[in-house]
């Protein structure tokens, strides 16, 4: 059933066959594409040329220019590397305070800072370093290690608090009330106790007794670590508990929960995972999140 | 259903059912410690359940006329309606875990609605559940349709359409378990691959055997492509898909092809997943249903020659367009990268194939709904393939790769001309197979088409602005020599955009939700069509059906 016709609207032929009502016109392939094919393929021809393009058993066509991937990206590495050696290597050299009193570094530390901050602390500490429950606010000026130095951040970042590395600080805050050192009544009276410290109004005439009672539990369990006053030992990571500053909530409930169940903060050592340069970088960036913070 | 079956065909399939059920009882009774005796119980219950159906109505009247003078169209329709539940399934699934990446708490805390998890039942839902059923459902029609001839069976069109989707309900509730071989696109384990291959066999042979018994004496060009796209993906499938199971009682399997080989095949198959399932498939689709709805002839029978083997040979080489700047080798990257170029022609010559023919027919497209749908999903198919082409060019490639502009693209694809050029399709084939004179509503149409391309405008803007961004952020140095921005900083910069991608998917979805409402009224309400050379038979040399057939 072969049966040419002519399409009225374009007038060309069809090719006379016809599948349940479908037929098709010979219109020939337009110029166009055919010009389409010629350039694209041209342009193969001449990529193939160029690059590497076709395997030849053990090896493969090299193209005439000779470039490979490989070596592309070892060239921008280097490259960059190379264009950072100036200031990095004065960060790598110089101590913390001649460093921050150089403008032109100092500048290098807040631009490289924020993007190293953001990779590697910003899922923990927020982007602005501004911590959220159970990761401490960095911007706050108070510190659970060392005094806030940009000296004593680098080496919080270099062993990590309770990590994996051999010279790690350590530190644990027991769980008094699970582990059965303080009796249930005690754990509440601790924590109303530490929750005075911070808020001198709660000590009304009607909580004065439980109070005191709680100090003096305080004195004979906690003053080892947090001091006799609570105000803690950062050569230890024992937080000042007289201040506003809470990692873990600073509610009389959340008290109770911290001396009930205890604590065990973690923070990776970031000894093999970020450069010395990076580190200090990092301790210096962290420093003035702190320094730029009221 | 069984009505159209003969006795003997029904305990075929009985047969087969109880073979199945005999073979998941094989693997769920050792694997009964393993997700894999979950899916052993699940294909029992399933084959139970349709014997439960078939048992009782095997002494039905057998059919008295003679089934050899017209066209087998209930496994057609049974797969109009999968594809329809599929569809709704995919999407939702799809709005859902977009709106997980600007919400991420909408995972509930619970492990099987977690984004890895939730992300393949997405892409399986929508590609192989709504795109595979419009697939298998329209090529069915198509071949019968264009060879004059039934399809070459009555139990093997059930068995692949109950099989293909018994593969995709192990597939997405695999995911839910944690079963996953880690390839995109192919996730499921070896067993269901396995089966996959089983029921993708019968399905070529019946495809075949079917084309065999045609009385034209040429093969249109739909059956070119919906062949294509059978044979293809079979060999994908399985070349893919090799591998080791660590037990024949567990899920877990290694494949066989190591480190940058595999990353290779993978996207080898990655890539012609998109060319022969993607594409050939639903060019087939639009070969017929486009001509049919415009009733226009082709515009060029040498044009879909050019394209056709343009189309076949050229994406083969280009699966390793989506390995640029990896371990893979310069010149595998060099290959793909050309004949992602050189593919840019038979895909045009294919899209300019569909607009010309609608020469003397464009005021048809202002009027008609479902075919406006086809005419936009032929123009996004050639705005999509040209802007897969340009992103496959090295240099675009390092800004636009693992970026939302990939998302993007592949929505632009998915979306614009997969899902569009299917819903053009059932509605010219619903009205046709059910014998309605016409869809239950045209204006719900209408309602369907604009909230689809609005859909499909604001996701892909936004991932085009999301990509880009992204893109930007990743490559910008500050003064310093070092990078500019973190990762959570792009996170921030995409925020709204995954927001607006949201909004467009989820008026995706709406309409085709209003299109499934739309099917199922023509089904249960439709006009019925004056009875002329009824559609169901096959039609005698010459005779001219209607042009909504």
């Amino acid at each position: 059933m072969s049966k040419v016709e002519i399409d009225p609207v374009s007038g060309e032929q069809t090719t006379g066959h016809e599948w349940n009502g479908i037929k098709e016109l010979d219109t020939p392939v337009p110029r166009g594409i055919l010009w389409f094919i010629v350039v694209t393929h041209l342009f193969a021809l001449v990529w193939w040329v160029l690059m590497p393009a076709f395997p030849l058993g053990w090896t493969y066509t090299k193209g005439i220019l000779g470039i490979d991937q490989r070596d592309t990206v070892e060239q921008v590495i280097v490259g960059n590397q190379t264009a950072r050696e100036p200031w990095t290597s004065q960060i790598a050299a110089l101590p913390f305070d001649q460093i921050q009193a150089d403008e032109a570094l100092m500048t290098h530390v807040a631009q490289s800072g924020r993007q190293l901050f953001g990779d590697n602390c910003a899922a923990c500490h927020g982007l602005n370093g501004t911590g959220r429950s159970s990761y401490p606010d960095l911007t706050d000026g108070d510190w659970l290690w060392g005094d806030g130095s940009p000296e004593a951040i680098a080496e919080t970042m270099r062993v990590g608090i309770n990590a994996r590395h051999d010279e790690t600080r350590m530190s644990q805050m027991p769980a008094f009330g699970r582990d059965a050192m303080l009796r249930r009544p005690e754990v509440r009276q601790v924590a109303q106790y530490v929750y005075s410290l911070s808020h001198p109004e709660y000590s009304t005439a009607d909580n004065v007794d439980t109070i005191a009672a709680g100090q003096q539990l305080f004195i004979d369990n906690c003053s080892g670590c947090h001091g006799e006053s609570g105000t803690g030992i950062a050569d230890i990571g024992a937080p000042n508990l007289t201040d506003a500053a809470w990692l873990y909530g600073g509610a009389i409930e959340d008290i109770i929960e911290s001396v009930h169940g205890g604590r065990t903060g973690h923070m990776p050592t970031w000894d093999e995972r970020l450069t010395a340069t990076e580190i200090k970088t990092l301790a210096l960036y962290v420093y003035a999140l702190g320094m730029a913070s009221p | 259903m069984v009505a159209g079956l003969t006795r003997a065909e029904r305990q075929s399939c009985l047969f087969l059912l109880t073979l199945v059920g005999l073979g998941a009882l094989l693997v769920a009774v050792p694997g009964r410690w393993d997700p894999i005796g979950v899916h052993g119980l699940l294909v029992i219950l399933l084959c139970a359940a349709t014997a439960a159906y078939i048992l009782p109505r095997l002494d039905l009247p057998e059919p008295v006329e003679d089934r050899s003078l017209s066209y087998y169209d209930d496994p057609i329709k049974a797969g109009i309606a999968l594809t329809m539940i599929w569809a709704i399934f995919g999407m939702f699934v799809g709005v859902w875990v977009a709106a997980q990446l600007a919400w991420p708490a909408l995972n509930f805390d619970m492990a099987w609605s977690s984004f890895g998890r939730l992300r393949p039942a997405h892409t399986t839902g929508v590609i192989f559940g709504f795109g595979g059923n419009a697939l298998i459902a329209t090529s069915f029609h198509v071949v019968q349709r264009t060879s004059r001839a039934r399809l070459a069976g009555h139990v093997s069109p059930w068995f692949v359409i109950f099989g293909y989707n018994l593969f995709c309900i192990m597939a997405v509730t695999g995911y839910g378990m944690g079963i996953t071989q880690s390839k995109e696109y192919a996730e499921p384990e070896w067993y269901a691959d396995i089966w996959l291959v089983i029921v993708w066999v019968t399905y070529f042979v019946l495809f075949l055997r079917t084309l065999a018994r045609r009385k034209e004496p040429h093969i249109y060009v739909a059956n070119w492509y919906y062949l294509a796209f059978i044979v293809v993906v079979a060999i994908l499938h399985i070349v893919n898909n090799l591998a080791l199971p660590v037990s024949l009682a567990g899920a877990k399997s290694y494949t066989i092809w190591p480190g940058v080989q595999d990353a290779m095949v993978q996207w080898w198959y990655g890539h012609n997943a998109v060319a022969f399932f993607l594409t050939a498939g639903f060019l087939a689709m639009m070969y017929y249903y486009l001509p049919k709805r415009a009733n226009r002839p082709i515009f060029s029978y040498r044009l879909s020659i050019l394209s056709f083997w343009g189309i076949t040979f050229f994406y083969m080489w280009a699966g390793s367009h989506h390995l640029h700047y990896t371990a893979l080798p310069h010149w595998v990257q060099t290959l793909g990268m050309t004949f992602s170029v050189m593919l840019l022609v038979p895909s045009w010559a294919s899209a300019g194939n569909a607009l010309m023919t609608l020469r003397g027919a464009w005021h048809k497209v202002r009027d008609d709904a479902t075919l406006r749908f086809m005419v936009v999903a032929a123009i996004f198919y050639g705005l999509s393939t040209f802007e897969g082409s340009f992103m496959a060019v090295r240099a675009v490639n390092s800004l636009s790769h693992y970026t939302d502009w990939t998302v993007g693209h592949v929505h632009a694809g998915a979306l614009g001309w997969v899902a569009l050029i299917t819903f053009g399709s059932i509605y010219t084939l619903v009205p046709a197979l059910w014998k309605r004179e016409r869809m239950y509503s045209n204006g719900l149409i209408e309602v369907h088409f604009w909230l689809a391309l609005t859909g499909t405008l604001i996701y892909v803007f936004a991932m085009w602005n999301s990509g880009i961004i992204q893109g930007l952020m990743w490559r910008t140095y500050t003064e310093s020599d070092t990078l500019a921005y973190s990762f959570v900083d792009t996170l921030v910069a995409m925020y709204p955009y995954y927001i607006a991608r949201t909004i467009g998917g989820l008026l995706f979805l709406i309409g085709a939700i209003v299109g499934s409402y739309n099917i199922w009224m023509t089904v249960r309400r439709g006009i019925p069509v004056q009875e002329k050379l009824g559609e169901g038979e096959l039609a005698p040399a010459g005779a001219v059906p209607s042009p909504a057939e």
